[in-house]
């Protein structure tokens, strides 16, 4: 693990949940980084040339040599770098576990609950928090099975681990689509897990260094939301 | 431990001539991992599959000593892990080349596979979209493969030997040869795309593969039979 040779860079945007789940994960295992933000409107020489694919952020940069797609990013990071703190589960069926919901949290919660409060009006949106109560149920429940009852704090029982991380970046936008869908979601009474989970996430010194201001994402989301409404 | 997992314990539900089954198939074939194979009817689903795979109810779900998993190319990646010590290893060993493959088998599921659906459900127009998007993503994997140094030059995605990106697109082989037919479109032209066209010659034709391989007239059958599922007014999904 060469340290002064080395050069790690993250194409990010700051409002992203991807990018931030790569953020995260470096924090975790205290690599040292250099963050460039992406613009919105235009995207750089240098984005167009390492993720000539997909175009999209985070792309993290490793030596010079690019790897894309968050998810493919956190494993990476974690076979790059395993120190003292595995981002995976140790054994291959916990393993097939973690990386099956968080394709979950990317495709249904993202796709169908999350956009569809983010993107949607009147009954289609409705329907978009039907879905997003239906998932969180879910999740709930394997929060409850992870955890071992609860008595472990995180999706991956003691460790703050690759599902954690994966899940972790997209409630920092809960807020936005709560005000966005003009409900709240009823995190006491129905999900009191993950509301505990969450509190415990936020502590974590990466988590509370990554995490942008709620304020702005609110602001980026309701332009987010109008852009998108008049395109559509 | 891993590697040393039960025989015997291994189930595998789906539907025959599935690509996302066939892409599970290769993989305990090339393993040499036995099986018990459990048809579903997908129009009358089963208790074990409800039970199995909750979310998604969906094939293939593979289930060892009693515990599922879903996805297959999640299946895949668990095969791989539990069956460790078993050649041959269908991940490379170095993390950035390992990378790269989930990188392309992630480009797979999301770009081909949807385009492969649109394909089997559009009518007219959007169909003939569909096929350009196909064929488009297509000449992006030839050029992978005449151009990224893990594949340029080399008899399979994973090397000397199959590995998991050839899986993940293998897997589909049979599928896209019978779409292009059903349609009556070049899907991969040996002209505009000859590495990838020798590659899939390459790869149906290999051991561990070659035998598992459907009837190209069954799967001909299996695609008609979705057209027509899909396709006929009124639709219930």
């Amino acid at each position: 693990m060469g340290e002064g040779e080395e050069q790690v860079k993250v194409l990010s945007q700051w409002p992203s949940p991807f990018a931030i789940r790569v953020l995260i994960g470096l924090e975790e295992k205290n690599v040292r980084y250099e963050s460039l933000e992406e613009n919105f409107a235009s995207k750089t020489e240098l984005l167009v040339q390492m993720n000539p694919i997909h175009r999209k952020v985070p792309v993290l940069i490793h030596n010079g040599k690019p790897i894309c797609e968050s998810l493919i990013i956190l494993q990476y990071i974690d076979e790059v770098w395993p120190g003292s703190n595995s981002f995976m589960p140790s054994n291959p069926y916990d393993r097939a576990l973690a990386k099956f919901w968080a394709d979950f949290i990317d495709t249904k919660f993202l796709g169908t609950g999350i956009h569809g409060i983010l993107k949607k009006t009147g009954e289609a949106q409705e329907e978009g928090k039907r879905y997003m109560l239906e998932y969180l149920g879910l999740l709930e429940g394997v929060l409850k099975e992870f955890s071992a009852g609860g008595s472990k704090p995180y999706f991956g029982g003691e460790q703050f681990g690759f599902l954690d991380i994966a899940f972790i970046c997209h409630t920092c936008w809960f807020e936005a689509m709560e005000t966005l869908g003009k409900w709240k979601i009823p995190w006491e009474s129905e999900f009191p897990r993950l509301l505990e989970w969450m509190k415990k996430c936020r502590e974590r010194e990466s988590v509370h260094k990554i995490f942008p201001d709620p304020h702005k994402i609110l602001e980026y989301a309701i332009k987010f939301r109008e852009g998108y409404l008049r395109s559509n | 431990m891993e590697g040393c997992a039960q025989e015997g314990q291994v189930k595998l539900l789906g539907v025959e001539y599935s690509p996302f089954l066939l892409r599970v198939r290769i993989a305990l074939s090339l393993k040499g991992i036995h099986y018990e194979f459990i048809e579903e009817d997908i129009q009358n689903k089963s208790e074990l599959l409800l039970q199995t795979n909750p979310v998604h109810k969906k094939i293939p779900v593979l289930i060892q000593n009693g515990k599922p998993v879903c996805e297959s190319m999640i299946i895949v990646q668990y095969i791989e892990e539990a069956w460790g010590n078993k050649a041959p290893n269908l991940m490379p060993k170095d993390p950035y080349d390992r990378a790269i493959a989930r990188f392309w088998a992630a480009f797979i599921d999301d770009k081909v596979v949807p385009c492969l659906r649109e394909v089997v459900t559009g009518q007219g127009e959007q169909q003939q979209k569909a096929v350009q998007e196909l064929v488009a993503n297509f000449l992006i994997l030839e050029e992978s493969v005449r151009t990224n140094p893990c594949f340029s030059g080399k008899l399979y995605f994973g090397g000397d030997e199959i590995g998991f990106v050839d899986i993940a697109l293998g897997g589909l082989s049979a599928f896209v040869k019978a779409l292009g037919k059903a349609t009556n479109s070049v899907l991969i032209d040996e002209e505009k795309m000859p590495l990838l066209s020798a590659w899939m010659d390459r790869f149906c034709e290999a051991d561990g593969v070659k035998e598992g391989m459907p009837d190209p007239a069954k799967v001909l059958e299996f695609i008609s039979a979705m057209r027509v599922k899909f396709t006929s007014p009124p639709t219930a999904k």
